[in-house]
This record gives C-alpha cells, sequence and structure tokens, in this order.
C-alpha cells in the first residue's frame, strides 16, 4: 500500500508546459543547465551517467537553452493537448485544474498576453515624396529633445532699450534626449542589480527611470536628476530627500497591469537592503494598499499633489500615473486640473511584477485608444499643454513609439523592453522571486548573474537603436524635431479598422 | 468634410510695399507674378493690397465668396444680425477673363454691433466659414482686401479689375497645387483681419499645427495647410502681442545645437520659446510672406528648403521666391538680401520704424 498517495493527498492532472529535449549527441553532461535552472528542471543521476529534467518545474525562460555550450537543449511548448476545443483552450483547461488544486487566486507577472486587438498593427504611417523633401538623419540634425512638465499658454516678454528680457516664469520642465523613459519597476520587484542597471542607462543616455514604489537606495541618490520617484500607496521609502534628489515625483494611483489592485512583495524578499530602502522590518511583508487612503477623491489627490510640491519647493513637476480604465479621459482631465504637471497612462498591456491573472488579462483598455481619446479631451478643454503625456504598457519597437506620439503623448515609459534588453524572455514567473537571468528575483546567486555595467550598456544601446530608428521615421516624414510629431495624426492611418475605432482613434483610413 | 483637408502646394510668392506709404497700382505685383509663371500651375492665384479703402478706412472690409448666388441672403441676415452694415456691393468682376467657374463675390464694409472688436470679427468670420454653406470670407480686415481665385495670377488680377484698385503695400501668389479641389476658397492669400499670408510649401507639422490652434479657437476650414499659418500669425502677434523677432524664432526655431552655443540669456529664452511653443514650430518646407498693415515680412523654414530673397530701391521694399522677379520689376536694386533658415526679412512704413517698435526687437533676436 505504501506506493499509493495518503488519502488526502492529491494526485496532479497538470500537463508540463513545456517539453525539454536533450540531445544526447551533443550533450556532454558538464550540468551547467543544472546550475543555472533556478527551478530545479534539470538533475545528474550519477549512477547511470544521464542528464535527467523535470518537465513539470520548466516555466520556458531558455536559461538552459542559451548557456548550454553545446546548444544540446531545445525548450519548446509542450505538444501534448487536450482535444482541440475553440472555447476550452489548453490555457484554460490548465488554470482551471490548478485551481482546483490549489483553490487559489492564479498569480502571474509580465504584461498581459491576450490578443486584445494590437492597433499598432493597424496604423500606417506616412513618408514625404515630392512636394515635400524627406530629411536624412545622418545628414542634418535631427530633434528629439522633449521637456516634460506644465506649459504656459503663452510667454511674456519686456523690451527696455533694446533689452528683451523674458518675465514669464516657466514652470519647472525636465529635459530628456529622448521620448522614452524606463517605467516604474521597483528595487524589491527587480532586483539590485537590474534597479541600478536601469538607473545607471538613464543617466548615460539622458533620460528617466522610475524608482517604483519601492523607494531608492541612498547610494544610489546620485542617479536623482535621472529618476522618477514613485509615491505610492505603501509610502514605501518616502521622505523628503527621496522626493528632493529627484527630477520628478510620481504618485502611483494605478497600474496597466492591475488596474485597482495593490502590490504584495512577500516577507521573504524583504532582505535587509530592501528593508532599509523601503523603511519597513527586514522579513516583513510589503503591502501596498489598493487605494491610497487618503485619497478617495479627486480633491484628496488635488491636496496630495500640492503636499508633494510644498515639499520639493515648487521645482519638480508632478506625475500622476492612472491605469487606463474605461473613463480614462475624464479622469485624466481631473488631474490635469488638480494641479498635475504630467499625466502618466499604464495601458492594458502594461507589465507587472506579481499579479492575479485574471485582472492582468481582463482590466482596463489597451493604451492606443486611450492615448487618443485622454489627448482629445484636453484639447476640447483647451488644457492639453498645462500636462505632459506619458503613456506606457504595451511598446513593442520604436515604431510603436512613433505612433503614440503621433496619437498625442509626449513620451513614452518602456518596461518590458527593457527587461527583454536586459535578458528577460517573458516566461511571467517574476510572481515567483526565482529569475534566471537576475532580473527578476532576490536570490543572491541569481541576481549577480547581471552584471550592471553590461545590462546597462545594453539598455543604452536599445535606446540609442530606437532613438535612431524615430530620427529615421521622423526624416522620412520631413520633420525635423520632435514636437512637430506630437499628436500629428496627419501623419497615421488605420488599416483594416472599423469605423469607430478610427474615430476613437482620431485618424483616416489609409488611402483616404 | 467638404473636400480635401491639405493641399499640397509648391508655389510662387512676391510682397512689395512703398515705405513712405504712397499707393500705387497693381503693375509690379501683376509683372512680378507673370515672371514666375513657372512656379504655378494656373490652379491658384492671388493678390492682397493694403490701403486700397481710404473712404471706409474705419471699417471692417468683408470679401465675401459665395458659391452660389442663394447664399446671399442668409450671408446679409447674418451680417445684419451682428453688424452694422454700412456698404454692400457685388466686387466688379471682368466675365471675360480666363479664370475657371468663378463663383461671385461681394463685399461689406461692416462695424460689429455694441463696440464689439477684432476678436469678435474673428469669431464672426469663423462662423460664417463653419455654419453657412457655400459662404466663406476670404478677407476681414481695415482699408484692404483680397483677391484670389482659381487661375493664373495675371488671370485673377483681370478678373478683378485689380488695376482699378491702389495699395501701399501688395502680396502676390501663384500656385502649384499637386492636388486640388479647383476651389476658389483654396487659393491665396489667407486673411484674418488685416493679416494676409502667402505661402509655399508643405507642412509637415501641418497635424499639430492645427490640432494646437483648435484649442485657441482657430478652426481650419479652407482646406489648406496655408491656414496654419495665417491664424498662428494672428495668435502670437495680434493676441500676444509678439514681435515679428520672436514670431519668427516660434515658428522656425534654431536647432538645440545652436541654442548650446548660444550665451545664458539667449539660451534661456530661447529654450523658453521652444518649450512653450513647440506646437508652433513650422515644419518641413516652406516660406511664407505675412503682411498686415504697416508691415510685412518674409521668412523660409529653418533648414530652408525653399527660397527667398528680398530687394530694395529707395522707398521700395520687395520680397520674392526669385530675385528675378524683383528684377523683373525694378532692375536696379539699392540691395539684394537673402535670408537664412528662420531669419526674417523686414519691409516696414518709415512711421512704423520709431523708436518703441524698434526697442522690440531687441537684441536677442537682430
Amino acid at each position: 500500500m505504501k506506493f499509493l498517495l495518503k488519502k488526502e493527498e492529491m494526485f496532479s492532472f497538470m500537463l508540463p508546459e513545456f517539453l525539454v529535449e536533450r540531445r544526447g549527441d551533443r550533450c556532454i553532461k558538464c550540468r551547467v543547465c543544472e546550475r543555472q535552472c533556478g527551478f530545479g528542471v534539470h538533475s545528474y543521476d550519477e549512477m547511470s551517467n544521464t542528464m535527467r529534467a523535470d518537465e513539470m518545474k520548466c516555466v520556458g525562460c531558455q536559461r538552459c537553452a542559451v548557456m548550454c555550450p553545446t546548444k544540446a537543449l531545445i525548450i519548446r511548448p509542450h505538444p501534448s493537448d487536450y482535444r482541440p476545443n475553440a472555447n476550452w483552450t489548453r490555457e484554460k483547461i490548465q488554470d482551471l485544474k490548478k485551481q482546483a488544486e490549489s483553490g487559489g487566486v492564479i498569480l502571474t507577472g509580465s504584461g498581459c498576453d491576450k490578443p486584445y486587438r494590437i492597433y499598432w498593427d493597424h496604423i500606417v504611417l506616412n513618408a514625404a515624396q515630392v512636394t515635400n523633401p524627406a530629411i536624412d538623419p545622418l545628414r542634418e540634425p535631427m530633434e528629439l529633445r522633449t521637456f516634460l512638465g506644465r506649459k504656459h499658454d503663452k510667454l511674456e516678454f519686456s523690451f527696455d532699450g533694446g533689452e528683451v528680457e523674458l518675465v514669464t516664469e516657466l514652470y519647472p520642465n525636465v529635459q530628456i534626449e529622448t521620448p522614452i523613459l524606463f517605467s516604474a519597476m521597483s528595487y524589491g520587484a527587480i532586483s539590485y542589480n537590474a534597479f541600478k542597471s536601469l538607473a545607471m542607462a538613464a543617466s548615460e543616455y539622458g533620460t528617466l527611470f522610475n524608482t517604483g514604489e519601492g523607494g531608492l537606495p541612498k547610494e544610489l541618490r546620485k542617479f536623482g536628476k535621472n529618476a522618477v520617484v514613485q509615491c505610492a500607496s505603501g509610502r514605501f521609502g518616502v521622505d523628503p530627500e527621496y522626493f528632493n534628489v529627484a527630477a520628478i515625483v510620481e504618485i502611483k494611483i494605478g497600474q496597466g497591469a492591475k488596474p485597482g489592485i495593490g502590490g504584495h512583495l512577500p516577507g521573504e524578499k524583504v532582505t535587509k537592503p530592501i528593508s532599509e530602502t523601503r523603511m519597513i522590518p527586514e522579513g516583513t511583508d510589503a503591502l501596498s494598499p489598493a487605494p491610497q487612503h487618503d485619497i478617495y477623491s479627486i480633491e484628496d489627490l488635488s491636496t496630495l499633489i500640492y503636499a508633494l510640491k510644498e515639499a520639493t519647493n515648487y521645482e519638480k513637476p508632478v506625475s500622476v500615473k492612472i491605469a487606463t480604465v474605461h473613463n480614462v479621459a475624464a479622469i485624466a482631465s481631473g488631474i490635469a486640473r488638480a494641479g498635475a504637471d504630467i499625466i502618466a497612462i499604464d495601458g492594458i498591456r502594461g507589465g507587472t511584477g506579481a499579479a492575479p491573472k485574471i485582472i492582468r488579462d481582463n482590466v482596463g483598455i489597451p493604451i492606443e485608444l486611450a492615448i487618443a481619446s485622454v489627448d482629445e479631451r484636453l484639447r476640447r478643454e483647451g488644457i492639453r499643454n498645462k500636462v505632459s503625456l506619458i503613456a506606457a504598457g504595451g511598446f513593442r519597437n520604436s515604431a510603436d513609439i512613433v505612433k503614440a506620439i503621433a496619437l498625442g503623448a509626449d513620451a513614452v515609459y518602456i518596461g518590458t523592453p527593457a527587461l527583454i534588453a536586459m535578458g528577460c524572455t517573458l516566461c511571467q514567473k517574476c510572481h515567483t522571486g526565482i529569475c534566471n537571468w537576475g532580473i527578476c528575483t532576490q536570490d543572491p546567486q541569481l541576481s549577480k548573474r547581471l552584471n550592471p555595467e553590461i545590462a546597462s550598456k545594453r539598455l543604452v544601446n536599445l535606446l540609442k537603436a530606437w532613438s535612431n530608428e524615430i530620427k529615421e521615421m521622423l526624416g522620412a516624414m520631413g520633420i525635423n524635431a520632435i514636437e512637430s510629431l506630437r499628436g500629428n495624426r496627419e501623419m497615421l492611418r488605420g488599416v483594416g479598422l472599423q469605423e469607430w475605432e478610427l474615430e476613437v482613434l482620431g485618424i483616416k483610413g489609409a488611402g483616404e | 468634410m467638404r473636400g480635401f483637408e491639405k493641399v499640397h502646394d509648391a508655389c510662387g510668392l512676391f510682397g512689395v510695399i512703398d515705405r513712405s506709404g504712397s499707393r500705387f497700382d497693381s503693375d509690379m505685383v501683376v509683372t512680378a507674378m507673370k515672371n514666375m509663371k513657372v512656379r504655378g500651375n494656373g490652379l491658384g492665384g492671388g493678390f492682397a493690397a493694403y490701403g486700397i479703402y481710404p473712404d471706409f478706412k474705419d471699417y471692417y472690409a468683408l470679401h465675401v465668396m459665395l458659391e452660389t448666388p442663394e447664399v446671399r441672403k442668409d450671408v446679409e441676415s447674418f451680417l445684419e444680425k451682428n453688424f452694422d452694415v454700412v456698404n454692400a456691393e457685388e466686387i466688379p468682376t471682368n466675365s471675360e477673363a480666363n479664370v475657371f467657374r468663378p463663383p461671385v463675390f461681394w463685399r461689406y464694409f461692416v462695424m460689429p454691433k455694441n463696440d464689439e472688436g477684432d476678436d469678435y470679427v474673428v469669431s464672426k468670420v469663423m462662423e460664417i466659414n463653419t455654419k453657412i454653406d457655400g459662404a466663406y470670407v476670404i478677407s476681414s480686415g481695415k482699408n484692404m482686401g483680397v483677391f484670389k481665385g482659381v487661375g493664373f495670377p495675371e488671370d485673377i488680377a483681370e478678373f478683378f479689375l485689380l488695376h482699378e484698385y491702389r495699395g501701399y503695400m501688395w502680396i502676390g501668389h501663384s500656385r502649384f497645387p499637386t492636388n486640388t479641389p479647383g476651389w476658389w476658397g483654396g487659393a491665396h492669400p489667407f486673411n484674418i483681419l488685416d493679416w494676409s499670408v502667402v505661402h509655399n510649401g508643405e507642412i509637415s507639422s501641418y497635424g499639430t499645427n492645427k490640432r494646437y490652434l483648435e484649442m485657441r479657437g482657430y478652426f481650419c476650414t479652407l482646406l489648406t495647410d496655408t491656414e496654419v499659418m495665417a491664424y498662428a500669425v494672428d495668435l502670437l502677434m495680434r493676441k500676444q502681442g509678439l514681435p515679428i523677432e520672436i514670431v519668427a524664432k516660434i515658428l522656425a526655431p534654431p536647432m538645440w545645437d545652436q541654442i548650446g552655443r548660444m550665451d545664458e540669456k539667449s539660451k534661456k529664452i530661447y529654450t523658453a520659446l521652444r518649450i512653450t511653443y513647440a506646437p508652433l514650430l513650422i515644419n518641413g518646407p516652406w516660406t511664407i510672406i505675412v503682411a498686415r498693415h504697416g508691415e510685412m515680412f518674409g521668412i523660409t523654414d529653418r533648414i530652408r528648403l525653399r527660397p527667398i530673397t528680398s530687394g530694395e530701391k529707395g522707398d521700395l521694399f520687395f520680397v520674392s521666391s526669385e530675385e528675378a522677379a524683383i528684377r523683373a520689376v525694378c532692375g536696379e536694386l539699392d540691395r539684394v538680401y537673402t535670408p537664412m533658415g528662420g531669419e526674417p526679412v523686414v519691409g516696414r512704413l518709415y512711421k512704423f520704424e520709431k523708436a518703441e517698435r524698434r526697442s522690440q526687437r531687441g537684441e536677442v533676436f537682430a
């Protein structure tokens, strides 16, 4: 009877997600795969001198396949499947079985992977021909410099005896050299090395990284002038110096991957340095409430905006970040009127370190539609220049960014692309605390795999490559400054979109 | 949508002012435009003349284009309701002229009711243009008027019997649209109050400029990108009171590299201008001539993708797409000057060149 499970023990009905194929003619049994896998997939059996794999544990992160010196490993989605069923897909059946076995909310990481229409792929760009010369960015200046912050309606000058003096005092604006910023990713959610890599890259390229809600370690405050520091519902790591070393202070209301949901950093991840940065006891859960408990209304938000402005002597723009929900345009208008200098909107495809899968995959709207409706609403109310609009959630390449700016964004936050640049393969296991690439983990053995010198170089390369591509696209349109693209929907046409979609996006169909 | 939202243009431009204020006929401007025939294709020509209605100089002169004769009563009842109309007449035309399907033009000399001023006139012009189908106010300044349509400039001049008018400043335009609604309202100059603009180019920032101006209450109805120029200039110069020298740096700002090399004071001013007025940077290839009472300026885009040249002879100041056109009407010139991209060339009445006016330019923009 000892071979049977105990009565109350449950046998798992799950199928493996990935197939691990090991080519015997190549494998030299060096055990690199075993050492690289934090999930414990690979093992070596000395008795039989063979490498084994526990496929149930494989997340498909490809770390072993990349590191295998003889390229003996192939990791691919497991071919075993249920009877094909358009309604009950493999994923739906597996999720259900998992819940029947655990009784829990399914957690996941990264952004929504569901096939909601990706509008970027239904928008094409314009280029100059004959009547308007294209501009060659290799030979002529092409300007991407962007300023984030509130803008005046007009400037006033005094003219005394031939001396021109600027009378208007500008609102605080932050200069960035490319309209691409790194999204909020907190120290705690990601490793110290990943966090530092983002800071180093932002500083080198002249753009900004975002601390997320986990504070800014003391020794990294030298990167403050390239930092957006968040003030979120948990108020972790918040003190006057934290705000005052920053370029921008951001109030985090919501996140695209989990609108209406707070955060939870489990106590085992709250190591000593994280506890010091977040200013909470070591080993305690870091819980971010779903709402900010001092913001139950727009007037409460305004109070916090001005409290932060007071705390920073009105020298820094204050940003408010929200998830794109159904009435995002009206909310954004309220935020602008509440005194924010920047509004960041995060779309349904925005990433996360951990979120309930059901929320990530079902709540929010695509960023493309949100940019268009927010920009249009602010213009109709005559207050578009009172705020900068940063879009986040779902950018995959530089063309997506050009389209976002033409729809009306001032700049974009990129999170997932930055992670991919550092090694992420979107295995969606960020919430497990195990990240074989050393990005989304606090395990010292794993996080030391990420060398900030090298990872920041990858990030700078990404910024450089995308910025150069943006310059190419601008030049092709006959534009030599990014501000002439902003809100320039004439440069966009829709392909395969319905009338209502074209209307929300405010663009014409191709051929029109 | 009544046609294309935007028309691609090449074009020839010319402007002349007698800085002493003496008035002269249309001879020079028509001859100059003829000289640049190759820059147009007969699908649009037009003129703005300043100082032509001295008898009614205190009244707004509305030139109204009526696509059908019936629409006139709608226009007139609208005008009666909102203005005191002191004179109304059909603009005399020559039916023999070689032009394409001319509409009817009327002019009304009006004064807003209740002492309302320029903003009121602008809003009423916008109302006619957007709400009365088939009626467009093509000029609305005092003591000036715009004459334009589909045809070569010399044919338009003949159609409107232009030689019968005398003004102290004239600007002209010959159009080479690459696609065209064949529409009279789409010809240049574009005008609002006494601001007139002629334009050669294609504005690649059109969408950005247009949407910014819409936020400020200007609605583009005349189906061409030149309109944004006219409204931008009206917003910056009339409503915000900025001098030409500053406006030039908004429409065609220096590169950040150049700004980086300036002294601290200039750097601060130029940076503030670029931050604040970024949506009014006019990108792409363009040259414009902008006129209002007393002055006229020409400017080309920041990287000088379209031509512009100026010339002077005695009291006369010229600006044109080509030096040849200036030489065609004035063979001997005291000075010929070809400005850099973004650098305005300005012709002003001497009486406007007073000390306070000069001081407005300031050394930063000299």
